[in-house]
């Protein structure tokens, strides 16, 4: 027994073979950040924010904008909108059967999920990236998708934010995928040119064709903390330059000391921070502020209040 | 091994090696050897002919990184007249990979812009072996802005490995400036031509080539990444190079049946550098040709034609 494990009262003191088996699986996470061992209910209520060191973890497109659009009204855009092979592209494996492979496991037809819906009563069309669909690659399904996306903002006249989560472009359609940033790009030229606000929120990581497109076209910009932002790799960089890059090159913070995005945002203030902003932009009352959700379990506060 | 010549076409370079030769000695010996040089000419024809007849992807690759191949550069100094180079983004630099200028063709005044490679070794370090910075893009941004605003048609030329990955490149956010440039195209209400001349690198092509008609010399590529980037991520090895390229399409032939680009403009048997005078004639005839087609359109109606052109690409279901 260790110095400190005798300290402890006895009534705590447990022995940890057999504490660990009545442990169900996924009960707890590790922080990939600080390596804190995290509750996995609370880190839920949490947005997946680490509650120790803030750390912003990936998730998908779904959830995305599950936490992040007002429960109702929602209405999914482009669900029929489905991947084809016409290339009948084959690496070390079929096009195909990645395409099947990534449907199977993230229960999406693609990397981009489109809703309309309402952040805080502000009307709007959103759409997230899941990173687990190929990497969030845009090929003709994600273009065609936030075409849709876009064209619904422009027939209702409502605001587009979307969420990027991407490697860039999918290579496996080849030329067609690179033409999906000219396609996205040009979409985003037209409700400029109606007057209807675009929202890029980059999480991480944005790279390649999505940030060389769409994602660094927003009336305005935000990021979520430390995701990692740029056109090429840091790879490639390092393979070109032949240096080893500094410490933070190309995450959020980097990108807000060179000017190139206009706030870093935290995951739990995105629904208050885009209403807010896009309330004025869109010259509606200021939305209703949300109550702070705190990370502390509401029983424990509560028992706290009593005594 | 003779280095204007790649690998594939080293039989062709033994043979002109050979034809050499016998002339070399039929000055020096005065001995009659016209008709074995006519032979060996007409053996060459033909096997070049068949070589060519069935490029792979990766030769037509290798073809339009030619050292020899004709630049930007080469074609502004045949086909424009009046040429006046303009320099820099009015913010940080003049970026040498790409050039850009003012000029006339067919007497008509218009706006050339196009990556450049460079020559020689101080020239291609110069040239940043063709890859752009963002201020390239955004001096490109600025002279299409220029010919949006005298009403002058644009003509772009591409020819790049893709926009350069460095440190000093992202911290000018590289990204948005082929974002830019990609929204901006899409709307300017001038004719844009853009022409692939070499190689067609990713978004840093696609950054000078959102336009009304766009063509391809017959052997240059154009792809979303180049085939060695796409064999070291989807074979884990890059030297599978030849497998991605055909996997991929890049060629002219393929792009055009998968209805990605408008037209191949052909160029003489062994590539634009065996035969520049012929292929910067087609170029010019594609040019002419296209610029009095495109320039037939009310704004209106280009506008609506380039938007629903790129609003296109791309298959899916449903």
């Amino acid at each position: 027994m260790s110095w400190f494990e005798k300290l402890m009262p006895s009534r705590i003191r447990t022995e940890a073979t057999s504490e660990k088996r009545k442990v169900p699986e996924g009960l707890w996470h590790k922080c990939d950040k600080c390596d804190s061992v995290l509750y996995r209910a609370e880190l839920e209520r949490n947005l997946e924010v680490c509650p120790k060191c803030t750390h912003h973890m990936r998730i998908g497109g779904r959830k995305r904008l599950e936490i992040f659009l007002d429960a109702e009204p929602r209405e999914e855009i482009g669900v029929d909108i489905e991947p084809v092979d016409i290339l009948k592209f084959k690496d070390s494996k079929k096009y195909k059967d990645r395409i099947s492979a990534a449907q199977k496991a993230t229960g999406e037809k693609d990397a981009l999920i489109t809703m309309k819906g309402r952040v805080l009563k502000v009307p709007l069309v959103a759409g997230a990236f899941d990173f687990a669909f190929m990497g969030g690659s845009m090929g003709a399904v994600v273009g065609e998708r936030f075409v849709t996306a876009a064209n619904v903002c422009l027939n209702e006249n409502l605001p587009l934010v979307i969420f990027s989560a991407s490697g860039g472009a999918r290579m496996q359609e080849a030329l067609f995928s690179l033409m999906q940033m000219a396609k996205t790009s040009a979409a985003l030229a037209k409700m400029r040119e109606k007057g209807l606000p675009f929202i890029s929120v980059l999480t991480d990581p944005t790279m390649g064709g999505v940030s060389a497109s769409f994602a660094t076209l927003g009336d305005v910009i935000f990021a979520e903390p430390n995701a990692l932002i740029g056109f090429a790799g840091p790879r490639v960089i390092e393979q070109t330059v032949r240096e080893t890059l500094p410490d933070g090159f190309q995450r959020s913070e980097f990108l807000l000391e060179h000017g190139a995005i206009d706030r870093i945002v935290d995951r739990r203030s995105m629904r208050e921070e885009v209403a807010i902003l896009l309330s004025m932009l869109m010259r509606l009352a200021p939305p209703e502020k949300e109550e702070k959700k705190s990370p502390i379990p509401e029983t424990e506060v509560e028992q706290e209040a009593e005594t | 091994m003779n280095p204007d010549f790649l690998d594939f076409e080293q039989p062709i370079a033994e043979l002109e090696a050979k034809i050499n030769e016998l002339r070399f000695a039929g000055d020096e010996g005065g001995v009659n050897i016209a008709e074995e040089v006519e032979k060996l000419e007409e053996k060459t024809r033909s096997l070049t002919k068949s070589i060519f007849s069935k490029l792979t992807p990766w030769q037509v690759s290798q073809l339009a990184r030619h050292p020899k191949r004709p630049y930007t550069q080469d074609y502004i100094d045949q086909l424009i007249t009046d040429f006046q180079e303009l320099h820099g983004d009015r913010a940080y630099a003049d970026d040498a990979a790409i050039i850009g200028g003012i000029g006339r063709f067919n007497n008509q005044p218009v706006v050339i812009i196009g990556h450049q490679k460079g020559r020689d070794t101080t020239e291609k370090v110069r040239r940043n072996f063709g890859m752009p910075r963002p201020e390239g893009y955004r001096k490109a941004l600025r002279l299409m802005q220029l010919a949006e605003r005298f009403r002058l048609p644009i003509l772009t030329f591409i020819d790049t490995p893709g926009a350069y990955p460095g440190v000093g490149a992202e911290e000018r956010n590289q990204s948005e400036a082929i974002a830019r440039n990609l929204r901006e195209m899409a709307r300017f209400s001038v004719p844009i031509i853009c022409t692939v001349i070499g190689e067609g690198g990713s978004g840093g092509a696609l950054a000078i080539g959102v336009g009304d008609h766009v063509m391809m010399l017959e052997y240059s590529t154009y792809s979303v990444i180049s085939p060695e980037g796409c064999a070291s991520i989807l074979w884990k090895s890059a030297e599978k190079a030849a497998d991605a390229a055909a996997a991929m399409g890049i060629t002219s032939s393929r792009l055009k049946e998968l209805g990605l680009i408008d037209e191949i403009i052909p160029e003489p048997l062994g590539g634009a550098h065996r035969g520049f005078e012929e292929t910067s004639q087609n170029l010019a005839n594609a040019l002419d040709a296209a610029l009095k087609k495109i320039g037939h359109f009310p704004q209106n109606e280009l506008l609506e034609r380039r938007y629903q052109r790129l609003m296109g690409y791309g298959h899916f279901a449903g």
